[in-house]
């Protein structure tokens, strides 16, 4: 097997594509890293030079207005060029390759590539085509990754609860196409979670599903019994045209998160969602506006996690 | 063998010249990791209004694009307002004056201060900026190759020390 | 005619067990029982000779598909791989559902004097699955079989049909096992490395559920299938079965399926975005030994080239296949050597047992037996690198892998057809 395109010749971070594969020293320089940059959205000038000079181009091959922007505050507050193209539409329509899009704004002189696109495996494809000082960043490829995510969910678990080796974390949801769980799930495992668990209806997790490291639970109550960390996942409405799940208020009384159900975790869990949320769905608005919950947190730490990933790419 | 100066001994004398010059209006803020030891030591001696500030400059380092990013960057904080004020600025050793450029940059990004001072344990030369300390403990002349340092004890003991290293 | 001589090659015919030192004649297009005064020699010292492979599924681009390959390049690429027959799937553009079509086909095939040309036809207008083609009319034309290629039937009661018109004139139906709603959308093996890599999968169960309905159908109808590129251990298992009740079934594997598995993908490699997918190592396993044991009757290359453009794309986007002509050989004899099996027992796979599938005499070496011939080093090394290939297409997951066996002379109807300097 081919060696790990993330990393350089010295094993330092060149791409971040996927959570699986990093080694844990790794994910701990980013979260370490990431900590300091909080600090920098409360003074008056909310920016550092770090990458002054230097170009991010934002490529989404899929639409996001909330993952794009988050990445463009983040690369300002590194005092980078941000450019947004939303490929979505344009040249891909006009039977423009992938490859030639990106040697095309190559030749712009860019830095960074944030890569979001529908197809698992895109960004390997950019980041084999790259010119040497030029760091592809994975904002999400189809069903595989969306790292940068998992990461801001490590940081937030670490924030509340400081020790990875004792947590019970509990995935709830649609995890056969979610990329948000296999990433948080890789880190959890890496950073030495003892016990991850997934919750869903058979329908909604993927083949094979504990070779990843996790305990599978169809009961919601069972999966959430002694949890510190609840991770509710979003459940998109096309799941109900495939055949998967019957309708929105089945799921909802079997996995949605209600405050009732939350009380068979620990007292003191938290409940995170990486939105956007479908309020009634998959969470109850009492929980994801309680005391439990720590998703808007979530969405700070998004930035300054994200600042970390560029200037340690960027810099390696 | 150069024999370096006894940091236990300079940082009492450092502190007499301080406080014969600084106002309790003043405020000070050690650079991570040597002179945050420094300033933890003379910031109780001081009488200054403001609790302490710590800074790490790995943000503002000017040897980004070759180097990287330094492992492990600290959080700075400063607990007090910059505008306006007299800043003391606290380093272990003074050389080539880059991190003190870097140190000056950050600052500047919280507000503007009245005045910055520099005070350092012991100066080695060697400058390629234009920056001098107005408070320094030593003048201490290093040998080539070799790194000044200031350690910490686990007792608290602060020592200057040579190491391998540019 | 040209007289050839052959000489002192280490002989392997398959089909009789013969494996030894000597000299082959051939007279008039045929291998001949005397040793009249030969017009030219091959010297075959330390090399092998066999029968030219015989390799059932081979996609030559023509018609349609000139840009990704043309005839003259895949069946420089056949020669040069010791394939002296190979079948053509009908997936060609148009699809082969036309005797004129057929035809053409054959006559440029035959007009180049490389390998010999079987087309399989349609097996339904435009492979659509909806409408019987005039299988008669192919058959005169030269079809050897009919198929469906990679588009599987959807409706059941037209393969049922389909199957039972075949079976009135006796003619083979070849016959690729997957459900099509099973299968839809997936492009991995669903299993561990499909989740970790975020792939849409195709269940080992969209193969054995199309399979069970097939032999179903061969019971009812009394049809002769051959069941082409099995995939999964399952698979291997019903058609031992099958086989044991007496059914009239064959069956092929594609030789990438027998080294290859889901593991190989690493990080998206579109080299292997194959129809049917590289299953778990569980099934590749099941599919080498059930090779070595003749419940898989042959390996085929089922050759597909593809240019590169269509294979730099993200893995599910890319379009599947790999090529194979060139790589036959030395594929199935290191399959043979880690099967453990004596070099006839290898070659009978791509030699005799496919000439039986496909009816024909080549594929033995036997006075009177066509003069189709292979020469080759089984030992010689070689890179394989896009230069090293004579096919336009060059989408193999083997680029940059070396492998042993290389073909020195092919022979086809007593005529050097390729000879390697």
């Amino acid at each position: 097997m081919a060696a790990n395109p993330q990393l350089n010749a010295n094993g330092e971070l060149q791409h971040l594509l996927c959570i699986e594969g990093l080694p844990r020293e790794i994910l701990t320089q980013i979260l370490d890293t990431a900590e300091p940059f909080t600090g920098v959205t409360e003074r008056e000038v909310k920016k550092v030079p770090l990458l002054r000079g230097k170009s991010v181009f934002n490529l989404f091959f899929e639409a996001s207005t909330r993952t794009r922007t988050t990445f463009e505050i983040a690369a300002k507050r590194l005092s980078a060029d941000v450019i947004n193209l939303n490929i979505a539409v344009s040249s891909q329509s006009k039977g423009e390759s992938l490859l030639d899009t990106v040697a095309n704004l190559s030749a712009m002189q860019a830095d960074v590539f944030v890569v979001r696109h529908a197809s698992s495996g895109a960004p390997y494809l950019i980041a084999r085509h790259v010119k040497p000082h030029e760091h592809v960043i994975n904002a999400g490829d189809g069903r595989h990754a969306h790292p940068t995510q998992g990461l801001l969910d490590l940081y937030t678990i670490r924030h509340y609860k400081k020790d990875f080796t004792r947590l019970t974390v509990a995935i709830v949801g649609d995890v056969l196409h979610s990329r948000v769980a296999r990433s948080l799930i890789h880190g959890l495992t890496t950073l030495g979670v003892p016990e991850v668990r997934v919750i869903g209806p058979q329908t909604l997790l993927p083949a094979g599903v504990e070779s990843l490291g996790v305990r599978v639970f169809h009961d919601m109550r069972a999966g959430l019994k002694d949890c510190d960390v609840v991770v509710m996942l979003r459940l998109q409405n096309e799941r109900m045209n495939g055949a998967l799940l019957p309708s929105a208020q089945e799921f909802f009384k079997h996995y949605g998160l209600t405050a009732d159900k939350l009380a068979l975790a620990r007292s003191d869990a938290i409940v995170m969602h990486p939105g956007p949320m479908n309020r009634g769905v998959e969470i109850d608005s009492s929980v994801a506006d309680g005391p439990h919950s720590v998703i808007l947190p979530q969405v700070t730490f998004g930035i300054a996690v994200r600042m970390a990933v560029m200037s340690i790419v960027a810099g390696n | 063998m150069t024999r370096l100066p006894d940091a236990e001994i300079l940082l009492p004398k450092l502190a007499t010249e301080l406080k014969a010059h600084v106002t309790p209006a003043a405020a000070m803020i050690g650079l991570h990791t040597g002179g945050a030891w420094l300033a933890e030591r003379l910031h109780p001696l001081l009488g200054l209004k403001d609790p302490l500030g710590l800074m790490d400059i790995a943000f503002y380092r000017d040897d980004y694009a070759k180097e990287g990013l330094k492992h492990d960057p600290k959080r700075t904080r400063i607990p007090f307002e910059v505008e306006g004020r007299e800043i003391l600025l606290v380093d272990d050793v003074l050389y080539t004056g880059r991190t003190v450029r870097a140190a000056m940059n950050e600052l500047f990004d919280y507000g503007r201060p009245k005045s910055i001072a520099l005070v350092v344990l012991a100066d080695r030369g060697g400058r390629q900026l234009p920056i001098a300390a107005q408070y320094c403990g030593a003048q201490v002349e290093v040998p080539a190759g070799m790194r000044l340092r200031l350690k910490r004890a686990p007792d608290g003991k602060l020592a200057l020390e040579l190491e391998r290293g540019g | 005619m040209t007289k050839l001589l052959i000489k002192g090659a280490r002989i392997v015919d398959p089909a009789s067990g013969r494996d030894e030192v000597g000299d082959v004649f051939i007279a008039d297009g045929k291998i001949s029982a005397n040793n009249e005064k030969a017009d030219q020699t091959v010297e075959a010292k330390g090399l092998v000779v066999a029968p030219g492979l015989i390799d059932l599924s081979a996609r030559l681009r023509e018609p349609g598909y000139e840009y990704k390959a043309t005839l003259e390049s895949e069946m420089d690429a056949a020669v040069a791989g010791g394939v002296t027959s190979l079948a053509c799937p009908p997936d060609t553009d148009p699809p082969l559902d036309e005797p004129g079509l057929v035809d053409m086909l054959r006559r440029r095939a035959k007009a180049l004097a490389r390998a010999r040309v079987y087309p399989i036809g349609a097996l339904t207008v435009k492979l659509a699955g909806e409408r019987l083609t005039e299988m008669a009319e192919l058959s005169e034309a030269g079809c050897v079989a009919f198929s469906q290629a990679n588009a599987p039937l959807a409706d059941t009661q037209v393969l049922w049909r389909a199957m039972q018109y075949a079976a009135t004139f006796g003619f083979p139906v070849w016959l690729r096992a997957e459900d099509r709603s099973l299968a839809h959308g997936g492009v991995a093996h669903d299993g561990e490395v499909a989740t970790r890599l975020g792939l849409p999968g195709i269940p080992a169960f969209a193969e054995t559920i199309a399979l069970d309905t097939l032999l179903q159908l061969v019971r009812a109808t009394g049809s002769r299938v051959h069941v082409c590129r099995l995939s999964s251990a399952v698979a291997v298992e019903m058609i031992r079965a099958a086989k044991k009740e007496g059914l009239p079934v064959s069956c092929d594997v594609g030789i990438h399926h027998v080294h290859l598995s889901e593991m190989d993908l690493g990080y998206y490699d579109s080299h292997c975005r194959l129809e049917p997918p590289l299953r778990s190592q569980r099934d590749r396993a099941a599919l080498a030994a059930g090779l070595a044991e003749g419940t898989i009757d042959c390996a085929v290359s089922d050759h597909t080239p593809v240019d590169e453009d269509q294979k730099q794309k993200p893995f599910s986007e890319a379009e599947p296949g790999a090529v194979g002509l060139e790589l036959l050989l030395p594929l199935v004899l290191k399959w043979g050597a880690q099967q453990k099996l004596p070099l006839a027992k290898t070659l009978a796979r791509v030699t005799s047992d496919p000439a039986r599938v496909l009816g024909v005499q080549s594929g033995r070496i036997a006075p009177g037996a066509p003069a189709d011939l292979v020469v080759f080093d089984p030992a010689e090394l070689w890179r394989v690198v896009p230069e090293a290939l004579k096919s336009q297409g060059k989408n193999t997951p083997f680029l940059g892998y070396e492998l042993a066996g290389r073909v020195r002379t092919t022979i086809v109807a007593g005529k050097v057809v390729y000879e390697r300097r």
